[in-house]
């Protein structure tokens, strides 16, 4: 069973402080959703008020439907996955997945079954007498989702589980729990602030930034049309090129760029006459000459990455140099020499001046 | 390694030299405070109470007799005890003393537990840094008024005419003042009072050690408060309430002032009856007698318990 959760005009406010504001979205049933955004940008506070620990000061949390409002975090059918992970240490491993049934007061040898059912479920069958110290991260993580899945929970909300994994044990759990989250079918909202997560797991994104969910939308949707400058800077690699916007017509703008005009795809709200910025993507960006969109710039550096060269290219300004993906292949630029490069108007978005992320 | 060391504490960068000043220092502590004074006072227990000039003589030698004075009183003492229908002569009195002391004893510390662990809780884990600071300033300041000042100032406020009482005739309900001390009231109040801080701080440390997701993961898999405390939140605090509890109850048994002021007339605390030994019957080797079993019963008591609870003495020093 898997419920649908809505967040209607929901606000949260600590003091003077808003964490949260008008959040506005509804998530599928058995759907996996993140929340995607830099620390501090809101998203912890969502899932708290999801789960129940925090009250929304504005606004309402619909489960399945039901406004949660006064429903304590105990009587609510969400399960909450912690940071920190947050086991029991003091308990053994299947008391700790059996906690929520001793809780409902499931009978003892009920419990156990059910614990090693979803011992065998997360890979560790015959593990249950051990303490919670003696497994390994990865192992502990399996355990957290055990412990969260053992309540039937009709969603499933995770905080950043896998921050404290490294990373090849990280990439493992992100396929282990996409494959979990199918197998199950419970709704999971996952809170990340690592795009590679977010965008390999999830059905549906929404990044967020100061309290402000900036686009809600498949990976795809929001790597390829971001609908802000926050979102274009934060999701991948993005160069930004600023200037006034000259013209925006038939759904392409050109925008009066250091590196004379330039086109793109327009992006929503974007005006004539008032200041854009056009994101060119690294992989967008091709040696060589064109009519249009081109412009050449001196070579500062070359980074070897194996599949792929990073090349930075110095601009006039104080801004952060353009950098252009070449295939691992190519041979490195000769630094200090003007190297041309040119784009496709529609490998570039261009949108209205905003925040960005990292600057 | 053929060669046995001594292994000394590792004093960081200070080297082995001041491990050694330090460990040297803490032996003689032990030695010299500890170990001699009640050795001395263990052997005393088993000797004969004499006059001055006999004492070394002929007649100065161990004995069981203080030991059997407790248990039996003085040889051919009407007084009898009957357990399970056995009749034997018994030194009821101070028997009844010895065993209501560790009872009450016990029930003080239940009581300060009772106390101390919500509030403490409420200090480690609900309440911000300012009002946990301002709490546990209201907690310590009152132990700057001395022992014997807070046990007569209980005594006022307790009193047939004190403060309580008139304000419980004020508000009409009760008619007659209640006789606090004589019910054993006040005693139990004011023991419970003086060691409270002896079980706070144990249990703050341990109860602020506690990582609050842990709370927050058993509420949210549906735990009601009650089960968060007794599955979550005391297992883990199990040592520090361990220690809290073995502090109060070893000296809430060994008070003296606060029995001696708010004691209730038929109501002898075992420390009193050593007192009394020592001081008016001058009889030290009977006193000395009368202390040690208290301390042994009191520690083997001790032990029981934490073996019962599985704590580690070592775990309790932390």
């Amino acid at each position: 069973m898997s419920a649908d959760v809505e967040l209607d005009r929901m606000t949260i406010r600590f003091g003077g402080f808003t964490a949260v504001k008008d959040a506005n979205l509804r998530i599928a049933a058995g759907e996996f959703f993140s929340f995607l955004g830099p620390s501090g940008c809101g998203k912890t506070t969502i899932l708290r008020a999801v789960s129940g620990f925090q009250s929304p000061t504005e606004g309402r949390v619909l489960i399945g439907g039901k406004d949660m409002a006064g429903v304590g975090p105990n009587r609510r059918p969400t399960a909450l996955i912690f940071q920190n992970l947050a086991l029991f240490p003091l308990m053994k491993v299947w008391e700790n997945i059996a906690f929520g049934l001793e809780v409902r007061g499931v009978s003892r040898a009920e419990r156990r079954k059910r614990a090693d059912e979803l011992l065998e479920l997360i890979a560790l069958s015959g593990q249950g007498d051990k303490l919670v110290s003696e497994l390994s991260g990865g192992q502990k993580q399996r355990v957290a989702i055990a412990r969260a899945l053992a309540v039937n929970p009709e969603v499933l909300l995770l905080d950043e589980p896998l921050s404290a994994l490294d990373l090849k044990l990280r990439q493992h759990m992100r396929t282990e729990l996409r494959a979990i989250q199918r197998q199950v079918g419970v709704t999971f909202i996952y809170i990340t602030h690592d795009q590679g997560e977010a965008l390999t797991m999830s059905d549906r994104v929404a990044v967020m930034s100061a309290g402000v969910i900036q686009q809600v939308g498949s990976g795809e949707e929001v790597y390829r049309t971001p609908a802000t400058a926050f979102v274009a800077s934060f999701v991948g690699e993005n160069n930004a090129l600023r200037g006034r916007v000259e013209r925006v017509e038939g759904g392409y703008a050109v925008v009066a760029t250091e590196f004379g005009p330039m086109r793109g795809r327009a992006g929503p709200g974007l005006a004539a006459g008032s200041e854009g910025i056009l994101f060119v993507r690294p992989e967008a960006l091709e040696p060589g000459e064109a009519p249009e969109n081109a412009f050449s710039a001196p070579v500062l550096s070359t980074e070897f990455e194996g599949h792929a060269s990073h090349v930075h290219l110095g601009r006039a300004g104080e801004g952060k140099p353009i950098i252009l993906s070449l295939p691992g292949g190519a041979t490195a630029p000769a630094q200090g020499a003007p190297f041309p490069v040119r784009f496709a108007a529609d490998a570039a978005v261009a949108l209205p001046e905003g925040e960005t992320a990292g600057e | 390694m053929s060669e046995a060391r001594l292994k000394l504490p590792n004093f960081g960068g200070l080297g082995a030299s001041i491990g050694t000043v330090f460990t040297v220092l803490t032996g003689f502590w032990i030695l010299m405070m500890i170990l001699l004074p009640v050795s001395y006072m263990v052997d005393f227990s088993f000797r004969f109470d004499l006059p001055p000039g006999k004492i070394g003589g002929p007649e100065d030698v161990h004995t069981l007799d203080n030991y059997r004075y407790l248990l039996f009183g003085p040889p051919g003492s009407p007084e009898r005890l009957s357990i399970f229908g056995w009749e034997f002569q018994a030194n009821v009195l101070h028997l009844v003393v010895f065993f209501r002391t560790i009872l009450a004893a016990i029930f003080v510390t239940g009581l300060n537990f009772l106390i101390c662990y919500p509030v403490t809780y409420f200090m480690a884990q609900k309440a911000r840094g300012g009002t946990a600071r301002l709490l546990a300033v209201c907690l310590i300041l009152p132990f700057w008024v001395n022992e014997i000042l807070r046990a007569f100032a209980f005594r006022i406020l307790l009193g047939g005419g004190g403060v309580v009482n008139e304000a419980l005739i004020g508000m009409g309900l009760i008619s007659e003042p209640i006789d606090f001390i004589r019910a054993d009231v006040a005693l139990y109040m004011g023991l419970t009072y003086a060691y409270i801080l002896l079980m706070v701080f144990p249990l703050y440390n341990a109860l602020e050690s506690l990582d609050r997701n842990q709370i927050e993961a058993a509420r949210d898999l549906g735990s009601p408060s009650w089960r968060i405390h007794w599955r979550v939140v005391m297992p883990h605090a199990k040592a520090g309430i361990a220690s809290g509890c073995t502090m109060v109850f070893m000296l809430a048994v060994g008070a003296l002032a606060v029995p001696q002021i708010l004691g209730g007339p038929s109501n002898l605390w075992f420390t009193q009856v050593i007192y009394d030994r020592f001081n008016t019957s001058l009889n030290w080797p009977l006193g000395a007698a009368y202390a040690f079993v208290l301390l042994v019963t009191c520690v083997v008591f001790v032990l029981l318990v934490m073996r019962l609870f599985r704590v580690d003495l070592g775990e309790i020093a932390k």
